[in-house]
């Protein structure tokens, strides 16, 4: 009886988050149109429920009903299982994101994570970049040649800023000395005020070089190539409609909910906060990157891919280097 | 070399803020849209939408069939028959404005000697059948006399100078 509470607590943590991230993606579209559509003097949604809040169910609906078009000239079977492999990497990574202090509940004590892994960063590192496989794929598969060139510019865009994004957290790592981020967390707490203790106070450059890859990871403007709709129709979901595109759709805002979370565990104190830490903070911070990666998109115009590689290799590369360098050299002599 | 590092200063340090906070300024304007079927804007005094034929004050109508717009009509979408009431004067029997041929250009308010036909400020003409689009007498012709629309005062002021 005792195993099967236990049991029965995990599955309620991952229900908990993967409806949490659901609704959080849902919401994420219309907070995305609402806000685009106010730094561009629009209105955005605004038919649908009060201030449109219903827009995000209305979408779902339409795209549930919508006819599901699989062109002759594609492969089949990729085609079909690309958009399922780019939808679940962005929800996976939240397993070990620590969403709260461990809590009391039927006798156990419950750390608010689904699982507390002890090389945490190296399962999300892993894990994002697997969503760049359904891109590629399913351009490739489409059989249609935007979508190709979409899908060629994901992976060319890949290994431009992932070496940049594995590195801007190693002194990260070396000024924790851990990879559960449980632990990065924990260190983080107390200091100045509450958040003196932050590591983005520590090493700003690894705070700002790992904030730019993880735009480009997510393919949001301005390095968003592979949609880039302005040359490409829509890039790799060009051929793709109904559910399958609603899976791309709700696994490009599951990353971009992934990375700001990310973001605030490693850099921002994760559920730490000035007063009253809990999750309601690592929420905060969330909803607060999000709106950051929608004020770039309507600030910041797209970037050619041969840019964005040589601005990956040349300037975020290096710099990242240096920033291991210096980082080690500071610990060395203080 | 200094001045190549000086102008990745001023292009990411300098720039980049600067586009940050121009973008955010217009995030506390007022939206320049409107909810449009819900909430229509003003339409400008002299803009040119749908015609309405005008009465005097006793309620006859100003229109007297002289077929003058009909001729200055460069889209030729006017088409009248004249008819004569019980006191001997003239009147339109049949007016018809072919909607799809009008052109909107305020030609016939223009050309009209007796002020009796003006383009008002309705726009929204979409219709599922071309034979709708041919507007009757009963379409346009006014109910009362408009003559208290502030934009028919603007007309006669900037009449001179179409």
């Amino acid at each position: 009886m005792a195993d099967f509470t236990f049991i029965a607590i995990i599955i309620a943590k991952v229900a908990v988050i993967f409806i949490a991230v659901i609704s959080g993606c849902a919401y994420a579209t219309w907070l995305e149109r609402k806000l685009l559509g106010r730094l561009q003097n629009r209105m955005g949604p605004t038919y649908v429920g009060p201030f449109g809040l219903l827009q995000p169910l209305a979408d779902g609906l339409k795209l549930l009903f919508k006819e599901d078009v699989v062109l002759s000239g594609s492969e089949r079977v990729i085609f079909a299982i690309s958009p399922i492999i780019a939808f679940i990497p962005g929800f996976m990574a939240f397993a070990v994101i620590p969403i709260g202090p461990p809590i009391e509940l039927f006798g156990y004590t419950v750390p608010l994570s689904i699982s507390d892994l002890n090389i945490g960063i190296l399962f999300i590192l892993a894990t994002t970049s697997l969503g760049v496989y359904g891109i590629a794929l399913g351009g490739w598969a489409s059989g249609s040649k935007y979508s190709l060139l979409g899908g060629i510019r994901s992976s060319a865009q890949m290994i431009s800023y992932e070496v940049a994004y594995g590195l801007s957290l190693v002194p990260i790592l070396m000024i924790s000395s851990t990879l559960s981020l449980q632990e990065i967390v924990a260190q983080q707490a107390g200091g100045f005020m509450g958040f003196g203790n932050w590591f983005v106070f520590k090493n700003p450059i690894a705070f700002i070089i790992f904030w730019i890859c993880a735009v480009a990871e997510t393919n949001r403007s301005p390095f968003d190539m592979p949609e880039a709709e302005s040359e490409l129709v829509g890039g790799y979901h060009t051929e793709y409609s109904s559910m399958r595109f609603s899976m791309f759709f709700v696994g490009e805002y599951a990353n971009m909910l992934t990375a700001s979370a990310v973001v605030s565990t490693m850099f921002l104190g994760g559920w730490h906060g000035p007063v009253a830490s809990g999750p309601w903070w690592l929420v905060i911070k969330v909803v607060c990157f999000m709106a950051f990666y929608i004020w770039i998109r309507g600030t910041l115009p797209r970037v050619r891919y041969d840019q964005l590689m040589n601005f990956g290799w040349k300037v975020l590369f290096p710099i990242a280097l240096l920033n291991v360098l210096v980082t080690g050299l500071i610990m060395h002599l203080v | 070399m200094l001045k190549k590092f000086w102008d990745i200063i001023k292009t990411t340090v300098i720039a980049f803020p600067v586009g940050f906070y121009s973008t955010f300024k217009h995030l506390f304007r007022k939206p320049v849209t409107k909810k449009y079927p819900r909430a229509k804007s003003e339409m400008m005094p002299r803009y040119r939408g749908l015609h309405y034929l005008e009465r005097y004050d006793d309620g006859t109508e100003r229109c007297v069939c002289c077929g003058l717009c009909a001729a200055a009509c460069p889209a030729d979408a006017i088409y009248m028959e004249p008819s004569e009431n019980e006191k001997g004067e003239r009147f339109a029997k049949v007016y018809e404005i072919n909607m799809i041929r009008c052109i909107f250009c305020g030609f016939c308010e223009e050309a009209c000697p007796e002020e009796a036909i003006f383009l008002g400020h309705e726009f929204e003409l979409a219709d599922d059948d071309r034979d709708k689009f041919i507007y009757s007498k009963d379409d346009m012709l006014v109910e009362h006399p408009r003559k208290d629309k502030p934009y028919k005062k603007i007309y006669r002021r900037t009449r001179r100078y179409y």
